[in-house]
C-alpha cells in the first residue's frame, strides 16, 4: 500500500492532494481507503484538491462523482477544489459537469464553508 | 524632351493644358461625377489640375507603358498624384465606383484632342487611342485596388479592436468580477468569454461572477447554452456565475425554447445580480447615515 495517495486528517476534514501521474487503479483505490477513512476518522468534510491534474478524463470525472456520492452517504460534504481553467473548460465540452459534487475554489474556501456549516 | 513612344499624347497635356481641363470639367459634370456636396469647383479644378501635372510629369519620362500597379519609378509622378487625390476624395466619402470613373472621365476629352491632333496623319489614330485607354484604365484599376486594400486594412483592425474590446472581464469587488456581454454571442467568441472569465476568477480569486446579457441582441437556444456552459464552468472551477440583464421578454423566450437555466442564479438587471453577489461573499450595503436624513 506504500504508492497510495496520502489522505491527511485535518480538524474533522480528510484532506487528498490527487497527483498528476495517477493511474486508473489508484484512484479506485482512492475510493475505498477514503470511505473507510471517512467511517473510521467519522469525517464530517472531505477536500479533494486537484490543482496538479491538467487532465480529467471521463473516467477520473466519474470517480470524482462517486467518491462525493460516497461519501455523502457516510455523512461526509465533499469540496472538490483547485480545477484549473483549462480543465473546466474541457469538461464542459464533454458535457460531464459532476452535478453531484461541491466544487471550490480553493482549500481555504472550502474549509470556511465547512467551518462556516458547522462541519469543521 | 519626352520619349517617341507618349510623344503624341504628352504634347496634347503640354500644349493644350487649359483647354483639355475644361473639357474634363465638363465631362465630369456631364458624367455626374462632379459632387458639389463634396467639392467646391475650385477645389475639383485643383484635383484635375494636378492628375494632369502628374501625368505630364510622368510621360516626360516614361518609356514604357505602366504595369499594372503603377510601381516603376518612371510611373511616380502620376502615381503620388492620384494617391493625393484619392486620399482627399475618400476622406470627403467619395465612393469606389465614382473615384474610378473619376479618372476615366479624361479618356473622352483626350482622345478628341487627339483626333483633331493627329488629324493629318490617321494610321496613328487608332494605337495613340488604345494607349491612352490603357494608361487611364490601369489608372483606374490602380485607384480601385489601393481603396479596396486600404478599407481592407480597416476591416481587419477594426475586427481586432473589435475582439479585445468584447470580453472584457470587470472586478466589480473583492470576489466579485462581471463580463458584460455586448452583441452577439457565436460560439468563437463564447469560448473566448469562458477561456477569459476562468482566468480571471484564478487571479481574482473570485467567488461570484456576474455575466451580464443587457446588451446581447439576440438569445436564442444556442447563445443559452453557450451562457449555461460558461455558467457550468465556472461552477467547476469553484465559484458561481449570475446570469443577469435577462429581460422579461428573454425570459420568455428561453422558456418557450426550453432552455432549462437549472440552478443557475438569474436576474433581471446588473443591480439585482450585484446585491446577490454581495450577500454571496458576506458583505452588506448600509445606507451612510447623510443619506439617512434626507
Amino acid at each position: 500500500m506504500a504508492d497510495t495517495i496520502s489522505i491527511y486528517l485535518v480538524e474533522q476534514v480528510l484532506l487528498v492532494t490527487i497527483p498528476d501521474n495517477i493511474t486508473d487503479t489508484e484512484i479506485v483505490d482512492l475510493l475505498e481507503n477514503l470511505s473507510e477513512r471517512i467511517v473510521g476518522e467519522a469525517a464530517r468534510g472531505v477536500v479533494i484538491d486537484i490543482a496538479s491534474l491538467e487532465i480529467v478524463d471521463t473516467f477520473v470525472g466519474r470517480v470524482l462523482a462517486q467518491l462525493s456520492s460516497v461519501a455523502g452517504m457516510l455523512g461526509a460534504r465533499t469540496y472538490v477544489v483547485g480545477m484549473r481553467p483549462a480543465v473546466a473548460m474541457t469538461l464542459v465540452e464533454l458535457d460531464m459537469d459532476l452535478p453531484g459534487c461541491r466544487m471550490a475554489l480553493s482549500l481555504t474556501q472550502a474549509l470556511r464553508e465547512l467551518r462556516r456549516d458547522g462541519l469543521a | 524632351m519626352p520619349n517617341s513612344r507618349f510623344a503624341e499624347i504628352f504634347k496634347i497635356v503640354t500644349a493644350d493644358r487649359a483647354e483639355l481641363l475644361s473639357d474634363w470639367l465638363e465631362t465630369q459634370k456631364a458624367a455626374g461625377v462632379r459632387r458639389p456636396d463634396l467639392f467646391s469647383d475650385a477645389e475639383l479644378t485643383a484635383q484635375l489640375g494636378q492628375f494632369l501635372d502628374g501625368l505630364t510629369a510622368a510621360l516626360a519620362d516614361a518609356s514604357e507603358e505602366p504595369g499594372g500597379d503603377l510601381r516603376d519609378e518612371e510611373w511616380a509622378p502620376l502615381r503620388d498624384a492620384l494617391l493625393d487625390i484619392l486620399r482627399e476624395r475618400s476622406e470627403r466619402g467619395a465612393g469606389l465606383a465614382e473615384l474610378m470613373r473619376f479618372v476615366q472621365t479624361l479618356s473622352n476629352p483626350l482622345a478628341a484632342r487627339l483626333t483633331e491632333e493627329v488629324a493629318d496623319r490617321p494610321e496613328l489614330l487608332s494605337g495613340e487611342l488604345l494607349k491612352i485607354n490603357r494608361l487611364l484604365n490601369t489608372c483606374a484599376t490602380y485607384a480601385g485596388t489601393h481603396l479596396l486594400d486600404e478599407r481592407d486594412e480597416i476591416i481587419e483592425r477594426q475586427r481586432d479592436e473589435m475582439r479585445e474590446l468584447s470580453t472584457p472581464v470587470v472586478q466589480l469587488w473583492e470576489r466579485v468580477l462581471t463580463i458584460p456581454l455586448i452583441g452577439t454571442l457565436d460560439s468563437a467568441r463564447a469560448q473566448e468569454v469562458m477561456e477569459n472569465l476562468l482566468n480571471a476568477i484564478v487571479e481574482h480569486r473570485a467567488e461570484v461572477v456576474i455575466i451580464d446579457i443587457t446588451g446581447v441582441r439576440v438569445v436564442d437556444t444556442q447563445v443559452g447554452q453557450h451562457l449555461l456552459r460558461t455558467a457550468s464552468a465556472v461552477r467547476l472551477m469553484g465559484g458561481e456565475a449570475i446570469i443577469s440583464g435577462i429581460s422579461p421578454k428573454i425570459a420568455q423566450t428561453m422558456v418557450e425554447l426550453g432552455v432549462d437555466v437549472g440552478e443557475v442564479t438569474t436576474r433581471p438587471t446588473i443591480r439585482s445580480a450585484l446585491a446577490e453577489a454581495f450577500r454571496k461573499v458576506g458583505f452588506q450595503i448600509v445606507r451612510g447615515e447623510a443619506s439617512q436624513r434626507g
